[in-house]
């Protein structure tokens, strides 16, 4: 293979891209720019792994203090999903200036979307434990922080690893709408793709990101099962 | 611009733009492109309630198919609107050309919308006639009713408040991914966000995202309220056991957000 020259060498053996091909699957595209997806790669997994656990450092407490305070739970559940109405296009935008076309806009962006999915989850789990359960640990004379730690969390682990997963994957996808700011990981190069009309980096990167939404799907299912050794007593 | 710190001079400048009647008029204006992107909504909502509801239907009738209409919407969460909308741009099918009122771009957004609007529509149209209680279904059959009446007078309108927050879902989804259609030439008001930010005018580009995200929380709001007239039990909620049994359903799915592009 030639050393990879941005245009082609279309004289010098088979090429998938240049003037006159544009292949939608192209190996030498994927030799050639390897770099350049490497590093769009690294920034999506970056800003997706931050915004996520951005998103979960804000949630955990906002769940804890919502169940306390009733009022404050359709408050918290309120707001959030009026966030959650906003496109993440329009979203993105708004944070512009306060943090500028930097990835802390679109990090702080994904985080809110993310904290509505993970608020949500984390009351339900926490709803769904159930009160002789709880009663019974009280009885046992557990304080409320064992109650929670030792009791609770582990019971309702199943119900909020559910709504981190969903998190995360739309997070994924979500991350590309940053190129907007260009900060948008592999989004990055789906937008000059398709400003360039170039398949095989347009077709690469967006098979890439759903690939990696996949990827950290199961190692959050994997995560799982290792946090909750009952459950898969109970299964088998 | 600067990083960090609030830039005051962007906020004033995108409220200069809105305040300007010039850019809500004319040809390309955005009250222009709001009709546009409003169009594109509801017709893609209308074109994959058309597909989806009938067959998410069907099979929660005949409680058949639920691993297809639960994973349908994993699926759709995963694949980024962005990168569909663009694949379909750049693929010569369905083109790029402009297709009627919708603008250049039009029909490869059309069918980008319409698929991303369908996930939310299966899924919860199917769980929510699968959670029906089966004591409820028993007695419509005990009374004799056939399977038809069975889902028209039973099943349907227990399952209504689940579909109906399914649909809202879709119509949140929608309006999302109408914007983002602008990041890959397509039409709406999200061209004026990506004309702003791609030219540096981040005054226009913001003043396009405040229109946006107010139009996205009015039909929220708007599909709440509608929402609250198509749940059939709320209208016998005078005899309240009745209620209480039959929207017991409702809190399942229906607080589960889905993802917006």
């Amino acid at each position: 293979m030639e050393a990879g020259t941005p245009v082609a060498s279309s004289a010098d053996g088979p090429s998938c891209y240049s003037r006159v091909t544009n292949e939608w699957i192209c190996g030498q595209y994927l030799s050639d720019r390897s770099q350049e997806i490497v590093d769009a790669t690294v920034q999506h997994v970056g800003i997706t792994v931050v915004s996520v656990l951005l998103g979960l450092v804000i949630a955990f407490p906002l769940a804890l203090l919502a169940r306390r305070l009733p009022r404050l739970e359709s408050l918290v559940l309120g707001v959030t999903t009026g966030i959650y109405t906003i496109p993440s296009l329009a979203l993105f935008p708004l944070l512009v200036p306060f943090t500028g076309l930097t990835p802390t806009t679109v990090v702080i962006g994904l985080a809110l979307y993310a904290l509505t999915i993970l608020v949500r989850s984390q009351l339900e789990g926490l709803r769904a434990v159930p009160e002789e359960v709880r009663e019974s640990a009280v009885g046992l004379g557990y304080s409320r922080r064992k109650l929670l730690v030792r009791i609770e969390l582990p019971l309702a682990l199943p119900v909020m690893m559910a709504g981190l997963r969903v998190a995360t994957v739309s997070t994924v996808a979500l991350t590309t709408v940053g190129s907007l700011v260009a900060y948008g990981g592999l989004g990055n190069l789906i937008r000059d793709g398709v400003s360039t009309n170039f398949r095989a980096e347009l077709l690469t990167a967006s098979v890439i990101c759903v690939l990696l939404a996949v990827a950290l799907d199961v190692v959050l299912v994997l995560t799982q099962r290792v946090l909750t050794p009952w459950t898969r007593g109970v299964r088998t | 611009m600067d990083e960090g710190g609030p830039d005051v001079n962007v906020l004033a400048e995108a409220w200069r733009y809105l305040s300007a009647a010039d850019n809500w008029t004319g040809a390309g204006g955005m009250a222009d492109l709001l009709v546009q992107q409003l169009l594109l909504t509801v017709t893609a909502l209308l074109m994959s309630l058309v597909l989806g509801l009938p067959v998410a239907l069907w099979l929660g009738h005949l409680g058949r198919g639920g691993f297809l209409a639960i994973n349908v919407s994993n699926v759709g969460r995963a694949v980024p609107t962005f990168a569909l909308l663009a694949l379909l741009v750049v693929a010569e099918w369905p083109g790029t050309q402009s297709f009627g009122p919708y603008g250049r771009a039009g029909l490869a957004t059309l069918v980008a919308l319409t698929l991303f609007a369908l996930p939310p529509i299966i899924t919860n149209a199917y769980v929510a006639v699968r959670e029906v209680p089966e004591e409820v279904r028993e007695s419509a059959r005990g009374m004799g009713m056939t399977g038809r009446q069975q889902f028209l007078r039973v099943e349907l309108p227990l399952a209504m408040p689940l579909i109906m927050s399914g649909v809202r879902l879709a119509l949140v989804q929608v309006w999302a991914t109408a914007t983002i259609a602008a990041l890959v030439a397509g039409p709406g008001l999200g061209r004026v966000i990506t004309d702003g930010f791609f030219r540096s005018d981040y005054g226009k580009g913001i003043a396009g995202a405040l229109v946006v995200a107010a139009v996205a929380l009015v039909l929220e709001l708007l599909a709440a309220f509608l929402q609250r007239f198509a749940d059939p039990t709320r209208r016998v909620a005078p005899s309240p056991n009745r209620k209480a049994g039959m929207s017991s359903a409702t809190s399942t799915v229906g607080p589960e957000v889905d993802a917006v592009g």
